[in-house]
């Protein structure tokens, strides 16, 4: 039973959950911490209660506060939304052990895919294709030889964890000592744990990941793919749907094989197979690009560029994602039609990427045809550096991508920010490249237009 | 012997300094690492010379702007 969500998150993904749990008629419980006492999603839920303190450890990542909070508000169920204990398969098996429903897959999935190397294997068993790479690495003698084995360049990556972050491309044999060192050291004090991996490093790929879902009673189906290459330190700016400039067949083909892997598992709820797309070198500039597919890592999780997906194929992945928890089916069939392309914008230098903080005296965002605008902020309210920097994202669909994109300006140009940087003239920038529009994307793009 | 101030370009707090005062540095030599918003911000050293003072430690909380070290300048 799902009729009360606590929703242990902050900004626009608390916001989008918390509709998501007003447009199904259920109750909803917000959290937030001090900097975030004048959010707006506050306002907007059914209740909300307070997380004493500012940094994310003492809030968003307090278990015990959480779980306490869940208890005095007589919720029923817990959305985790995306980043902080999203994740965490400690916190999801706590919150079953309280009786409560954990609005997400089964804890065993995350722990299954939240152990990167455990992950690579688990699909190659399946029949996925996964790119070359080693186990856990014990010492620097067989990272050597792993490496050697794989081919340099290579690249470190933290066992543990995910999302772009601590990893370390090796060049050759002489910066492995040093790289090893520095990657072990990052895995350890951002995911607590300092095993690192190797995998074959690939020459700006693109970044297509695609969208499932399961009910965990052998049911599973995908939502098509996203495109994501245009990406800064390794963090999304640019999300589409469909991928250009690739063809259909391929796409269509790696989005049945990741159903099919996840009915195969038992796979429940909503999650997304990040694969990166090499090209073969050779391929004619006119035709569709032709390359492969590997495995990245699975995110057991709504993803940010949800939106994306949901505009071409009119399903709402947050309200799947609380009516899967809740006992309920999945959709029949699913289409996509049209195009979708979302921006970020990211409280950050255009130019610098620095980020930026500060009160946002005038916040002022469009409201226009075909454009979704997803942000937890408003005027007046303080951008801190507590936590990401996202301070709105921008979603735009169009019968063409032309069209799309042609919106998504239109709406970037509309915004009014004043009290902190933004990476909108960045944005601005990419979306009216001759490359981007011509779907050449990797993920090398964003350093080449910044001219680094 | 000119001074130079190196200040914050962001607010944040400081993860970790990797120089202590006495140290030699060149230009652009990483003296310590700030955090804002989830982002690692390398303070690099504006000048060749010696790390004169390092007027934070880890775990401060640092304002944009805020002197965090200075370097005396190497002689021309």
């Amino acid at each position: 039973m799902v009729d009360k969500v606590l929703v242990a998150n902050r900004s626009a993904i608390a916001r989008r959950v918390i509709r998501a749990c007003h447009d199904l008629g259920l109750a909803s419980v917000a959290l937030y911490s001090e900097a975030d006492a004048d959010a707006p999603y506050l306002a907007e839920a059914s209740q909300a209660l307070p997380l004493p303190g500012h940094q994310a450890l003492e809030t968003y990542l307090n278990q015990d506060l959480i779980l306490r909070a869940a208890e005095q508000s007589g919720a029923d169920s817990i959305h985790p939304g995306y980043g902080f204990l999203s994740e965490n398969a400690e916190f999801a098996a706590r919150v079953v052990k309280q009786g409560l429903t954990f609005i997400g897959p089964d804890p065993k999935w995350l722990a299954a895919m939240g152990d990167k190397v455990a992950a690579r294997k688990l699909f190659a068993d399946q029949g996925f294709p996964v790119f070359a790479g080693s186990d856990r690495l014990a010492d620097e003698d067989s990272a050597r030889q792993e490496a050697e084995r794989i081919g340099y360049p290579v690249m470190l990556k933290p066992a543990g964890g995910g999302g772009g972050m601590g990893m370390e491309v090796v060049h050759d044999p002489e910066q492995l000592s040093n790289a090893l060192q520095r990657a072990k050291t990052i895995a350890q004090r951002a995911f607590g744990d300092g095993a690192v991996y190797l995998e074959r490093w690939l020459s700006h790929p693109r970044h297509i990941e695609i969208q499932v879902m399961g009910d965990g009673q052998g049911r599973a189906l995908h939502l098509f793919e996203r495109e994501c290459s245009v990406q800064r330190r390794n963090q999304k700016l640019i999300e589409e749907s469909p991928a250009p400039n690739i063809s259909r067949s391929q796409v269509v083909e790696l989005a049945e094989n990741a159903a099919r892997v996840c009915t195969q598992l038992g796979y429940n709820n909503v999650g997304t197979l990040e694969t990166l797309f090499t090209r073969q070198s050779a391929a004619q500039p006119s035709t569709a690009q032709a390359g492969e597919f590997g495995f990245l890592e699975m995110n057991t999780r709504i993803q940010v560029e949800h939106g994306v997906t949901e505009m071409v194929t009119g399903v709402d992945l947050v309200q799947q994602q609380i009516l899967l928890a809740g006992g309920a089916g999945l959709p029949v069939e699913v289409k996509q039609q049209g195009f979708a392309i979302e921006a970020r914008v990211y409280a950050e230098d255009a130019q610098t990427l620095l980020p930026s903080t500060g009160q946002l005296h005038r916040f002022h965002y469009p409201r226009l045809f075909g454009v979704r605008v997803e942000t937890g902020y408003q005027q007046g309210q303080i951008v801190t550096p507590y936590y990401d920097a996202l301070l709105a994202k921008v979603i735009a669909c169009g019968d063409t991508r032309e069209m799309a994109i042609g919106r998504l300006l239109v709406a970037l140009q509309a915004f009014e920010i004043v009290g902190v940087s933004t990476n909108i003239v960045l944005l601005q920038k990419v979306l009216k490249d001759p490359c981007f529009l011509a779907g050449e994307v990797d993920t090398g793009i964003i350093a080449r237009m910044l001219g680094e | 012997m000119a001074s130079y101030e190196v200040e914050s370009e962001v607010t944040g707090n400081v993860w970790k300094v990797l120089l202590k005062p006495g140290a030699a540095v060149s230009e652009g030599d990483v003296i310590m690492i700030l955090e804002s918003m989830k982002m690692e911000i390398p303070v690099e050293a504006p000048h060749n010379g010696t790390l004169a003072e390092v007027l934070v430690q880890p775990e401060d909380q640092v304002e944009e702007d805020q002197l965090l070290a200075i370097i005396q300048a190497a002689q021309a």
